[in-house]
């Protein structure tokens, strides 16, 4: 028992973490792929033509997946922040900026898709209804803690102030859903939500489904390379780092 | 550290801002006038139709308070930082909390009170009903003071970082966005008949979550950036 | 009763001082010296507990300071180089509103009676702004004399004081010191201190 708390406490450390992350990241990227393929067959070969949206709605198996992803990982995000703080623990900090720039994509991901499906839709580019102006507004606090670390100079400070903009983020996002669909309900006669379907099969459940996990060991490839990147340039200066065989060229 | 000399603690901050304030008057003066100017680009702008600018009253003169508090934050704790003044309140025996909160009650009085007590004679230049101008004023004294707490806890982040001013709108404007719904739909819902407790009640809850839970977040910014 | 360990500095990169440790008793005043930039007024923030260093600890009466917090802030006196006074505010007004922002208000005739002892006789009532940067720092350094605190930090006092002031103040000092309390400062100048109870801690 003792031997696993000191194990997690070892990886802790950028040192130790640096080469399981390089380790790890293959396996991630390739669980995208099996995942991915699997998912965009499901959700553009066997799903069923819907009755009333024709071929356009098979965008939802990215846009859905994406907005689920730009939530989670903003809670993810918000976690290591949290962390980081509390425990002033350097690699938390770096996870949770290493964790940023792909929410912010997925969001915009999202957000992009939805206009893109809203277009042969609504004949609009963008509609303002609860979930894609939830989204927009959760890309401005992404874009905002991007802003933030790179408008401070000195990494730890960066690192903290990040994470206390997270977590007051991570408390107000419900707030802001709450408020966005209330304002909603309130403006429109129907809401016209994008992912209500009158029936959905089983089969786009389940393209979704794999899509979102695709998207999910991507970002986890993703992240884990950029926090690698991260530590490098951070800890440049360690004697660990100047040994590492990929910089001795 | 006995309950008299924190409450002392606190009215002495806002006193001495309020102070400061009054011998620096245009600090408090242009966002007056920015609140002012920028009401009246609307009509400007989008044309002076009194039906359409009926409508859009309560949204315009909310965007405007909003934008107007913004560009107050930044003096929030800037002078303090520069000449070693919030060093030391970091350093008081007085818990930072008070003292922040202190500053941001000194902040609301100087910011968002005048623009609650300004906006009636704004809503006439929109033809807004003079009921709902009354619900115009409750709606703002409750919500300016959320966005001060909330812009405070902006102001500290971004403390002595370059770029600051339009930083802190970036970070901060989303944050207010709930207040912006709640405060714009509670003088809608009293324009169309619905009564507006249910919105303004909502907007006291915010406020009460807000005084709570605030002056600790930029306290905890404050050390940040005085680290 | 101060007692630092193996402290370590970290400023942007560079790693400014490492094991540093130092003890200070009552009664005893810390000298700390360097060149600038090596580290001075950053050792300062750390006693005071503003900042964090990147290695080591710091205990006041062998309790951690960050344990503390404002029991340790109770204690404590920091005077740094930006002088914590408002150009907008009447010299006696400085000096009042410091006190009781510190928790410990004091009234009219103690406040000026500490502005005259440290030479500000008749200039209690003008704004700072008008002030010499000279008479500024009198009125920082009047909290000294308002505020009954154990420990001082104080970094660079003799910055634009001229000699009577220096002495006044090195008076004030020694009357601390003589008292039991306890000083950390930095200086580019030696202090004529009258006590032999100085220690010096160069940082380079």
């Amino acid at each position: 028992m003792n031997n696993r708390i000191i194990n997690w406490f070892k990886f802790a450390s950028p040192q130790t973490f640096y080469p399981l992350a390089g380790k790890m990241i293959p396996w991630f990227w390739a669980l995208t792929a099996i995942f991915g393929l699997a998912g965009l067959y499901l959700g553009f070969f066997v799903a069923p033509t819907d009755a009333q949206q024709g071929e356009g709605y098979r965008i939802i198996f990215i846009h859905v997946p994406a907005s689920w992803m730009s939530m989670f990982i903003y809670l993810v995000m918000a976690f290591w922040a949290a962390l980081g703080l509390g425990f002033n623990a350097r690699l938390s900090g770096m996870m949770a900026s290493a964790l940023a720039p792909t929410g912010a994509l997925m969001a915009f991901l999202s957000l992009w898709t939805g206009a893109l499906w809203g277009k042969p839709m609504w004949g609009a580019w963008w509609v303002w209804d609860a979930r894609l102006t939830s989204e927009l507004i959760l890309f401005f606090l992404y874009l905002g803690f991007i802003a933030l670390q790179s408008a401070i100079d000195d990494a730890r400070r960066a690192d903290k102030a990040g994470a206390v903009l997270a977590l007051v983020g991570v408390v107000n996002i419900p707030i802001i859903y709450f408020s966005v669909k209330w304002w909603n309900t309130l403006h429109q006669g129907a809401s016209v939500s994008l992912t209500r379907s009158p029936s959905m099969a089983q089969t786009m459940l389940w393209g979704m489904l794999l899509m979102a996990l695709a998207f999910w060991m991507y970002s986890i490839a993703v992240s884990l390379t950029r926090v690698r990147a991260i530590i490098l340039e951070r800890e440049r200066h360690a004697g660990w780092v100047e040994e590492l065989e990929e910089l001795k060229s | 550290m006995g309950e008299t000399s924190l409450l002392a603690a606190l009215s002495a901050v806002i006193r001495r801002d309020l102070l400061l304030a009054m011998r620096r008057k245009s600090d408090v003066l242009t966002t007056l006038f920015f609140f002012v100017i920028v009401v009246s680009l609307f009509p400007l702008g989008i044309g002076p139709e009194m039906d359409m600018l009926r409508k859009i009253a309560p949204g315009v003169l909310w965007v405007a308070a909003l934008l107007a508090t913004m560009l107050s934050l930044n003096r929030l704790f800037a002078a303090d930082h520069a000449d070693g003044t919030l060093e030391q309140m970091a350093l008081s025996a007085v818990p930072l909390g008070v003292l922040v909160t202190g500053k941001v009650v000194a902040h609301w009085l100087l910011s968002g009170l005048p623009l609650a007590l300004l906006s009636p004679v704004l809503g006439l230049q929109f033809d807004l009903a003079a009921g709902s101008l009354g619900v115009m004023v409750i709606a703002l004294l409750i919500g300016t003071p959320v966005l001060s707490l909330i812009g405070a806890i902006g102001a500290a982040l971004t403390l002595g970082v370059r770029g600051g001013g339009v930083l802190v709108s970036l970070l901060v404007l989303p944050l207010y966005v709930p207040v912006l719904i709640f405060g714009a739909g509670a003088v809608e819902a009293d324009l169309t008949g619905l009564g507006a407790t249910a919105h303004l009640s909502l907007l006291a809850a915010f406020l009460a979550l807000a005084a709570f839970f605030g002056p600790w977040a930029t306290t905890v910014a404050l050390r940040i950036a005085l680290e | 009763m101060l007692e630092a360990s193996n402290l370590e500095c970290v400023r942007g990169e560079k790693s400014l001082f490492r094991g540093l440790s130092f003890r200070l008793d009552p009664g005893a005043c810390l000298m700390v010296q360097g060149a600038n930039g090596s580290g001075k007024t950053s050792l300062l923030r750390m006693i005071c507990g503003l900042s964090q260093p990147a290695q080591g600890e710091i205990r006041w009466a062998n309790e951690s300071i960050r344990k503390l917090a404002e029991e340790y802030r109770g204690e404590l006196l920091y005077c740094g180089h930006a002088g914590a006074v408002k150009d907008d505010l009447t010299a006696l007004e400085n000096a009042r509103i410091s006190a009781t922002l510190a928790g410990a208000p004091v009234d009219e005739d103690a406040a000026r009676q500490a502005l005259r002892q440290l030479g500000l006789k008749g200039r209690e009532d003008l704004p700072a702004r008008v002030l010499s940067a000279g008479q500024k720092r009198r009125v920082a350094l009047s909290r000294l004399l308002l505020e009954k605190r154990k420990l001082w930090v104080l970094d660079e006092p003799l910055t634009a004081l001229d000699k009577s002031a220096v002495e006044k103040l090195c008076g004030v000092i020694d009357a601390h010191l003589a008292a039991g309390g306890m000083a950390v400062l930095t200086s580019h100048q030696d202090l004529p201190l009258a006590a032999g109870r100085i220690e010096h801690l160069r940082l380079d």
